[in-house]
């Protein structure tokens, strides 16, 4: 092994790299971009929907209005429904988004009521839709607060105190330091976008530097050089990290402007979930973002050894792509358990790869420190790591896969 | 020098079992001549070849080149090599002066060095108006004179030619023969593959016709012609590969 030569072929890939548009897109615009588009884009197309909704004067239908004016009343003055005609095709109406919820009073309502029993009021909907659910809550309010009155009227004509039937109230206060709420609430989606992002990060350059190089005749002139081949490998491997650890690092360091910029924006009133999100994301222990860089390091390793790998076996650049394409899958999915709640870490999890990091980051960014655990997963991931680079090295000097046609 | 002694490789596959694409194969190249290895296509020329510059490595067999054995010192052997063939390409988004330094530091060469060989190079090669261009964006001319520059940068005693013709116009292609035989005129030694008789009559001063892996015939083109009593090239080449087909 000699540092100048893979120096040498570091350079040159890095230079060749930078000027190629697919990695330069997928190692700095793509990670760089992603979150504020995200956050912005997407966070003010769905705000934008969701107040056009909750503004939006919802049109229903009562099935038995006769049976209590009173209630009907009570519907009618609400300003965000409006109570539109009863027609016998009401259910489809409903499914056809013509009105948004329909309320069935039963018969004798008030009635009922007078001789002490409960009748049942009968509210229909769209399951699932946006408007529809928004109307029903509505027009549960407005009954709650109509049998309410109705419970204090009578109490009061009893001479009975309005505790009688509300002997207590019921409160939620939050106890955790607020960087584990926010760890909490955020400390499964940091993972789960590095792990992605240090992934697709490494992918473009792996299948430029062997498959690309393959198709483009430029690795049979690389291997006329009188460099050793573990030195070519390891060159163009440090290039894939870079690439991936670069994507991981702009993503981070965008997120985090990005949340921070959004939580001061937002909590000018334009919008409280994203107010609270940048809030959140600003309580995570900075600690805890330091030290899953650290563990994000033998898993960039691998992966872009595992990709080096995987794409050196394919002739061409296209074939390359349908080897690793379905490799996000196989990346994603354990990303995506390690962000389900209730999922704890244990020793044997700490023993899978990449969900071991999705959990430990999880912890760590909430302040939580489970020492043994970050030493198995650290070390475990160090040796698949290196297992996985010494592959490589291997594959490189395979005659029938560098020459493979 | 290239010495050649019992070359062999052979290759697995899976439909037709084991492959010999060169078998046995005894040669040798001397310093200021040139060599050339006639074929058809898939003869086993370019497997010879990759052999001798220990891109790939022999089943059996060995060979010394440069004074270096392919075997046991195969890095030795590609610091002494220069090897063009139609499929070692250029780095499209490096220039010509990018994609020679990048060879000579890999060939050892310190920084200055590399500066006043591609200063010569350019020179003899007339390079200068494109050396700081990409080479994605190189006529074919520019092209092999730039992997001809690449090949020369770290001044090889040995040259080693697959089928650089292949594809180019005439004009090119002649500049090319030119090349070569510049090569031949600086004492170095020089391999060249082709299927192109013309090509050997012009510029060989040894023919090995290879069919099937193996080196039917050798010897100065008169040699030939006199053995085999035909005085055209073409014909003694499939007079040899028939009577053994």
């Amino acid at each position: 092994m000699n540092l100048g030569n893979i120096l040498t072929v570091y350079l040159k890939e890095l230079r060749d790299s930078l000027r190629d548009r697919r990695t330069v897109m997928s190692m700095i615009i793509i990670p760089t971009l992603v979150m504020p588009l995200l956050f912005f884009v997407v966070g003010k197309v769905a705000t934008g929907v969701f107040s056009k909704a909750k503004n939006e004067v919802a049109a229903i239908m009562v099935i038995g209005a006769e049976n209590s004016p009173g209630t009907v009343a009570a519907l009618e003055a609400s300003p965000r429904l409006r109570i539109v005609p009863l027609t016998n095709d009401w259910k489809n109406q409903i499914s056809e988004k013509q009105v948004r919820a329909a309320v069935e009073i039963p018969a004798d309502f008030d009635a009922t009521q007078e001789r002490g029993e409960a009748p049942v009021v009968l509210m229909y909907s769209y399951e699932g839709e946006l408007k529809s659910r928004l109307a029903v809550n509505e027009v549960e309010k407005i009954l709650e607060q109509t049998r309410h009155d109705r419970v204090q009227a009578e109490l009061s004509a009893r001479g009975l105190p309005a505790a009688l039937v509300e002997p207590f109230t019921i409160k939620w206060e939050n106890v955790a330091p607020p960087e584990k709420v926010g760890g909490n609430k955020l400390g499964g989606l940091v993972p789960y976008m590095i792990i992605i992002l240090c992934f697709t990060g490494a992918m473009y350059p792996a299948m430029d530097l062997t498959a690309g190089e393959k198709e483009r005749g430029t690795m049979e002139t690389l291997l006329c050089s009188p460099v050793a081949r573990v030195d070519i490998v390891l060159g163009k491997f440090l290039m894939v990290l870079t690439s991936s650890l670069a994507a991981m690092i702009l993503s981070l360091t965008s997120m985090g402007l990005t949340f921070a910029f959004a939580g001061r924006i937002f909590s000018e009133g334009k919008g409280a979930a994203a107010a609270e999100t940048g809030g959140s994301m600003a309580m995570i222990d900075p600690m805890g973002v330091l030290w899953v860089l650290a563990m994000v390091m033998p898993v960039a390793v691998l992966f872009s050894a595992v990709l080096f790998t995987v794409a050196l076996f394919a002739k061409s650049y296209k074939e390359a792509q349908s080897y690793v394409a379905p490799m996000i899958f196989v990346v994603i999915m354990p990303a995506i358990v390690g962000m389900l709640p209730g999922i704890d870490l244990n020793a044997r999890l700490a023993l899978v790869p990449i969900l071991n990091l999705s959990l430990v980051c999880k912890e760590m960014l909430s302040g939580v420190w489970h020492w043994q655990y970050i030493a198995i997963i650290f070390g475990s991931t160090c040796v698949y790591a290196g297992i996985a680079l010494a592959l490589a090295v291997n594959m490189f000097k395979r005659e029938g896969v560098i020459f493979r046609v | 020098m290239i010495s050649a002694q019992a070359l062999t490789k052979s290759f697995k596959d899976k439909k037709r079992g084991e492959i010999r694409a060169v078998d046995g194969i005894t040669l040798e190249a001397q310093p200021g001549r040139i060599y050339g290895l006639l074929g058809a296509n898939g003869a086993g020329k370019t497997t010879t070849l990759r052999l001798l510059a220990t891109l790939l490595k022999p089943t059996s067999g060995t060979a010394v080149v440069a004074g270096h054995d392919v075997l046991r010192e195969p890095d030795k052997v590609r610091a002494n090599v220069g090897f063009l063939a139609a499929s070692t390409a250029l780095y499209g988004r490096l220039t010509a002066r990018e994609m020679i330094t990048y060879f000579g530091k890999l060939n050892g060469m310190t920084e200055a060095a590399v500066k006043a060989r591609i200063q010569l190079l350019a020179d003899q090669l007339d390079m200068h108006e494109f050396l700081d261009r990409r080479c994605e964006k190189f006529s074919t001319g520019m092209k092999q004179k730039t992997s001809i520059a690449r090949t020369l940068v770290h001044d090889p005693a040995v040259m080693i030619f697959d089928e650089p013709t292949l594809g180019l116009d005439v004009m090119t292609a002649r500049s090319i023969v030119q090349f070569v035989r510049e090569c031949k005129a600086q004492g170095k030694t020089v391999i060249y593959s082709t299927h192109v008789m013309s090509e050997v009559e012009k510029l060989c001063d040894t023919i090995g016709i290879i069919h099937n892996g193996r080196l039917l015939a050798e010897g100065t083109l008169e040699e030939l012609r006199s053995r085999y009593a035909e005085p055209d090239l073409e014909e003694i080449f499939v007079k040899i590969v028939e009577a053994k087909s």
